[in-house]
């Protein structure tokens, strides 16, 4: 996910005519995007290889039947919903709580502040498998029954600092006195954050929502420690690694790559209108 | 020293005030230490007017204005807006508009949806919304631009935005927060007039806040001079140029000589103060002051006031002798520093009307006079009016 830029960097020298001195620089641009897309296209490619064994890892042909057949596997169609709902969910959640604590950091100042922060910023920074342990063992202690619930909490908990972050740093931009213009002009509080203050922090809460979304919907180490029974896509696909992974995997991976690829590019098309418009 | 004003009665809607403050004190907590930051102000402001606040940063005029907007609360006493008490209304709920200092526009709407922002708040009808803000538009001389962005505009141009922002609403009274201050020097010349222009148009009381004294003498019908949290005087530019209350009001409004000495005797209402032979300086005494022979006071003089002269002038006026010690050709007028025995570095002004020359070189020995009703005491002894 975090790769999904990559495609529309590639397009752009397309075919112009670069002096010879800048020879090094075009073969280390070409070197990094390679180095960044090259796994990205071997999963697309296996995803029409026509293999007969139960591990896809030889080309033995260029076929469909991978897409015609995607919802064959129960399992792993029952884990991409999973992954896919709870991804929605914690990313609804994350964005609302996420703006909250945000706003609050940019924009007021308050007794704890600095603890906010620095928790935020722990919250970021510690290793996933600590903060997976301790999860598990704080469901264990609580007694808490694992399972899609404790998942979407862990996934809420985790993300909520990135969402923070990217709209703190927005607010912090935010003149406050056109919040008291607003104010001023008769709006109060609510329609003065619907009209006004939303508004113009909406690109730190989407990039802060598309950040969310990433990092729910291909955790493994988190969601591998709260999760009890209940199998999503990263889980399913690892555990098939033993087994065999089926190019159905591929195609789910492809797919789940084109949406990234799409909504990142509406993303920067909508801001980019934004920052005609001023 | 603040001057006392005679509150029409509440409820008489025909003269009622626009704006009244009654003992208003406002404290902030800062670093645990309680900083008073307005320190008991009154004042009536009149339909219609336009009025300053005056006074250097820190003096509480921002603070003052912002306690009628609704965005800060007094810590004690009151605010009325035409006679109705607002002390607790929000600032939403508040008959008045502020234009801020950085304009505060909403950078993403229109120049339309700017202004016609607090119109739609209220509910206003669609086709009277657009006709309004089109009206005021065109007032602000911005017709065409509808369909702009404010980051699109110059700063002269979000300026006149934020006026019609606030104004399209026809609020009570109009707040303006230093609204010049981020333009070039031409354009806030422009704009003075601009704005004097527009106030006298739709008639709404202004309440101006600025520390440029300037522009308070350009554009306010009355200007209440602020310093550290209190009011230090109330009048009219004139008023406040040509009789200063106190000595920061002489030194913050224009330049001021300050002088001292002191009084030989006290005769017809004038005070003379003595120094060396031929020099002496006559100061009226106004109602209610009272000086004696012997006492030490403090006087200031305009520069523009005071004439120089190589050779002792005629005449029962303040005259003084001293040396020149400063010459600073302006164009329209020459500047001169002259050290005398009533204050160092006295300030003159002389108009270059016809002279193609200087009267007086640096070092030259000459004398200062001016007419007696050009000075005022100043100071502890006060010149109440």
């Amino acid at each position: 996910m975090t790769t999904t830029t990559a495609p529309a960097a590639a397009k752009a020298p397309a075919r112009r005519r670069v002096p010879r001195k800048g020879l090094g620089l075009r073969i280390y641009t070409w070197a990094v995007i390679a180095w960044l897309v090259l796994p990205i296209a071997v999963m697309i490619l296996f995803g029409f290889n026509d293999t007969s064994s139960k591990f896809n890892f030889e080309w033995e042909g260029f076929t469909l039947k991978w897409y015609a057949q995607l919802f064959d596997r129960e399992d792993l169609t029952t884990a991409l919903i999973n992954s896919i709902t709870i991804a929605l969910a914690s990313t609804v959640i994350t964005t609302v709580l996420g703006t909250l604590v945000g706003l609050a950091l940019g924009r007021y100042s308050f007794r704890g502040k600095g603890v906010s922060n620095l928790v935020l910023f722990a919250a970021i920074s510690s290793p996933e498998l600590v903060m997976g342990a301790s999860l598990l063992s704080m469901f264990v202690t609580l007694n808490t029954p694992r399972g899609y619930a404790t998942i979407l909490v862990s996934h809420v908990m985790f993300s909520i600092a990135f969402v923070a972050m990217t709209v703190r740093a927005r607010a912090v931009g935010l003149d406050p006195s056109i919040e008291e213009a607003a104010r001023d002009l008769g709006a109060g509080p609510w329609t003065t954050f619907r009209l006004v203050t939303l508004p113009l922090i909406m690109p730190g809460v989407i990039s802060g929502a598309l950040l969310a979304f990433a990092l729910s919907i291909d955790d493994f180490i988190i969601t591998n420690f709260t999760s009890g029974s209940t199998v999503t896509f990263p889980l399913w696909v690892w555990g098939s690694t033993r087994t065999g992974t089926p190019p159905q995997v591929n195609v789910m991976g492809t797919l789940l790559f084109a949406a990234g690829v799409l909504i990142a590019v509406l993303n920067m098309v909508a801001s980019r209108r934004r920052a005609r418009r001023g | 020293m603040t001057e006392t004003q005679d509150a029409p009665a509440r409820g008489d809607s025909a003269t009622l005030p626009a704006i009244e403050l009654a003992g208003v004190v406002k404290d902030y907590q800062s670093h645990g230490e309680t900083v008073r930051a307005v320190k008991g102000l009154d004042l009536t402001i009149g339909e219609g007017e336009f009025f300053s606040l005056l006074g250097p940063s820190g003096c509480g005029k921002t603070t003052t204005m912002r306690m009628i907007a609704g965005f800060e609360e007094p810590t004690e006493g009151e605010v009325f807006l035409h006679g109705q008490k607002v002390t607790g209304v929000p600032a939403h709920r508040r008959d008045v508009n502020m234009v801020f200092q950085s304009y505060a526009l909403f950078p993403h709407m229109s120049v339309f949806e700017n202004v016609a922002f607090g119109l739609r708040r209220k509910g206003v009808e669609r086709s009277e919304i657009t006709r309004r803000v089109g009206e005021m538009l065109e007032i602000v001389d911005l017709a065409g631009r509808e369909k702009r962005r404010p980051g699109q505009m110059s700063g002269g141009q979000q300026q006149r935005v934020a006026l019609a922002r606030a104004l399209v609403n026809r609020p009570r009274a109009l707040l303006l927060d230093e609204p010049l201050g981020a333009l070039d020097l031409k354009l806030r010349q422009q704009m003075q007039v601009e704005l004097k222009r527009i106030q006298r148009e739709v008639g709404v009381t202004f309440v101006y806040v600025t520390h440029d004294q300037g522009e308070a003498l350009t554009m306010s019908d009355r200007i209440a001079v602020m310093n550290d949290g209190s009011l230090e005087q109330l009048g009219t530019p004139r008023d406040i140029y040509e009789h200063p209350a106190s000595k920061f009001v002489a030194g913050f409004i224009g330049t001021s000589n300050l002088l001292s000495g002191e009084v030989a005797e006290v005769a017809d209402g004038r005070a003379v103060l003595a120094y060396g032979p031929g020099e002496r300086i006559v100061v009226p005494l106004r109602e209610g002051t009272a000086v004696s022979g012997g006492q030490h006071v403090e006087l200031t003089v305009r520069p523009e006031k005071i004439e120089l002269h190589t050779e002792p002038p005629a005449g029962d006026g303040s005259m003084i002798r001293g040396t020149v010690s400063e010459v600073v050709y302006l164009g329209t007028s020459t500047n001169y520093q002259v050290v005398t025995s009533a204050g160092a570095d006295v300030v003159v002004f002389t108009q270059n009307v016809n002279s193609a020359e200087d009267i007086a070189a640096r070092g030259d020995s000459v004398w200062l006079s001016w007419d007696p009703r050009h000075s005022y005491l100043i100071g502890q002894i006060g010149a109440t009016p």
